[in-house]
């Protein structure tokens, strides 16, 4: 537990650190593609559905790897999208 | 404990969200960013059904296409302009997932009281974090009013509901009862709801920044129920990366973010007092035509109104019809300028407009006295001298550019409504300035015609 403990703090900062100066330009698609990345509960739906054994669980599980890939999907080419808009504008 | 070959491909994945992060930070490899994301999240899921897609395999792949069949199409075609409202969706349906792994995790391993206090986190932050995107998004897409509401005794009714939440969590945690944790879900709706409905038009993006990293937070939190390092660390990436990014943008707007959040129980008294009639003086296309046609230095201030009238091409059109007569033409885009920060950047990339002559508040304001017009495109309170002068009002403090100063302002508007934050503009009753009403776009195009005359 303490493991998992030290990877939140060590990760809480890497997350503090990598943001700590983004020009009001880049605030829309950070913040785009941060969503896009906690899209990665997709992992967590995908392992949760593959170990249930039918009934409810199955069906809950189903539905969060749906919303799960919507989640990503939808958020990486969101933020692709906008981000193409800024091509040949580069200083 | 997972095999090593997939702690490895989860470490390589982690280490990929981080550099997109980094790399979303520049202009320069902002794109490339993106897609090392994709490429560690595509490399996460495929680890992931490869190592424990043990049952129902196929069905995981059909919900996995379900899921992409509605998001891509979804993605591809928003319009640029509707880009939050879509954004608020995704995070929802993210908070919302994250919700859903952590009850059937709970329904079917029976674990330690740490392992409980983590489910309860996800559940209760992520049903937050999908009501609260949920209701963003309807007052984004305008289905609901874009004010604040103000709910009857609001404040009982929140406290009450974060009261319940409260007794609740403990309680399911001594009792690992499954009923009660759906209550909790539940309670987790509600606060939600009541946590956006008070937030202002304007402010909304805020709102979505913040839901943004909650969400993060419940996967973190989801990976400590299921024991997945690669959950905890993206999920807190984000978490913490967005609380930073929902500082910088409600620094942005010059507001501490409490008043952000909370100010629509203080500000609803200051709207009701300037109800006097005082008058405007409005101008045809052709005087604005001459005003522009012989100035020496023009500035645009586009805002929301530019965007939903598609005038973004129009305007670039009478720019450079300017510059071809020796105009200084510049663009001045308010941080906030659109419906997020950074918004509006990305509508006049979209009509190359190019990426030198965006100017921000600081490059602006201290020359404003030699510009000869300030041309408002559908921008409202992002030029209020409220902000600067008027402690009443609710956008009071933050930072404006100050056409005020300018020769002359012309401000193109579709009617006296006030701007997206509900507040009235006092520039609009300045003896230098000229209305010119209509669409944007229609007038833009006139103004054009006008100008090629002179």
């Amino acid at each position: 537990m303490i493991d998992l403990l030290t990877i939140f703090v060590l990760a809480v900062f890497v997350g503090f650190e990598v943001v700590s100066k983004v020009s009001t330009i880049l605030h829309t698609p950070l913040m785009s593609g941060a969503n896009a990345i906690h899209g990665v509960i997709l992992v967590g739906a995908i392992l949760i559905t593959g170990r249930a054994e039918g009934g409810p669980e199955l069906a809950l599980g189903l539905a969060a790897v749906f919303l799960a890939t919507v989640n990503v999907v939808g958020g990486f080419v969101v933020t692709d999208r906008m981000l193409e808009m800024f091509k040949g504008h580069k200083r | 404990m997972s095999p090593t070959w997939v702690q490895l491909a989860y470490l390589v994945a982690a280490l990929c969200f981080v550099l997109a992060l980094k790399g979303l930070s520049t202009p320069r490899y902002a794109r490339l960013g993106n897609l090392v994301g994709a490429a560690g999240m595509a490399l996460a899921v495929v680890t992931a059904y490869a190592h424990g897609a043990v049952h129902n395999g196929p069905l995981i792949l059909l919900a996995v296409a379900a899921g992409a069949v509605v998001g891509v199409p979804a993605a591809r075609s928003v319009k640029m302009t509707a880009i939050p409202q879509m954004v608020a969706l995704f995070n929802g349906v993210g908070g919302a997932a994250a919700a859903l792994v952590a009850l059937v995790e709970f329904v079917e391993v029976d674990g330690s009281a740490l392992f409980d206090v983590a489910t309860v986190l996800t559940v209760l932050i992520g049903a937050v974090s999908f009501s609260g995107s949920v209701v963003t998004f309807l007052k984004l897409q305008e289905v609901m009013t874009t004010r604040p509401v103000l709910l009857p005794a609001g404040r009982f009714v929140g406290a009450g509901v974060a009261l319940l939440g409260l007794a609740l969590a403990p309680a399911v945690v001594a009792t690992s009862s499954v009923p009660l944790l759906v209550a909790l879900f539940a309670v987790g709706l509600a606060l939600g709801v009541l946590f956006v409905l008070p937030v202002g038009g304007a402010d909304v993006p805020i709102a979505i920044s913040l839901l943004n990293a909650f969400t993060g937070l419940a996967v973190a939190a989801s990976g400590y129920v299921l024991g997945n390092t690669l959950l905890i660390v993206a999920g807190t990436l984000v978490g913490a990366s967005g609380t930073i990014l929902t500082r910088l943008m409600a620094q942005a707007m010059g507001r501490p973010l409490a008043n952000i959040l909370f100010g629509a129980f203080t500000a609803a008294r200051a709207a009701a007092a300037g109800g006097e009639q005082r008058t405007v003086r409005s101008g045809t296309v052709e005087d604005v035509a001459i005003l522009l046609g012989y100035a020496h230095s023009v500035l645009v201030v586009p805002g929301y109104g530019l965007a939903v009238a598609q005038a973004q091409h129009a305007v670039r059109e009478l720019a450079q019809l300017l510059e071809k007569r020796g105009i200084r033409v510049d663009y001045g885009i308010h941080p906030v300028a659109g419906r997020m920060p950074g918004h509006m950047n990305v509508l006049l990339a979209e009509a190359d407009v190019p990426y030198e002559n965006l100017k921000e508040l600081d490059d602006v304001n201290p020359g404003m006295g030699s510009v000869d017009v300030a041309l408002v495109v559908g921008a409202n309170d992002v030029v209020n001298p409220g902000a600067r002068d008027d402690p009443a009002s609710p956008i009071y403090g933050m930072p404006i550019f100050e056409v005020d100063h300018a020769k002359a302002v012309v401000f193109m508007k579709r009617s006296m409504r006030p701007g997206f934050a509900g507040v009235d503009n006092g520039l609009l009753y300045h003896p230098k300035t000229t209305l010119l009403f209509g669409d944007a776009k229609d007038s833009l195009t006139k103004l054009l015609t006008a100008v090629k005359q002179l």
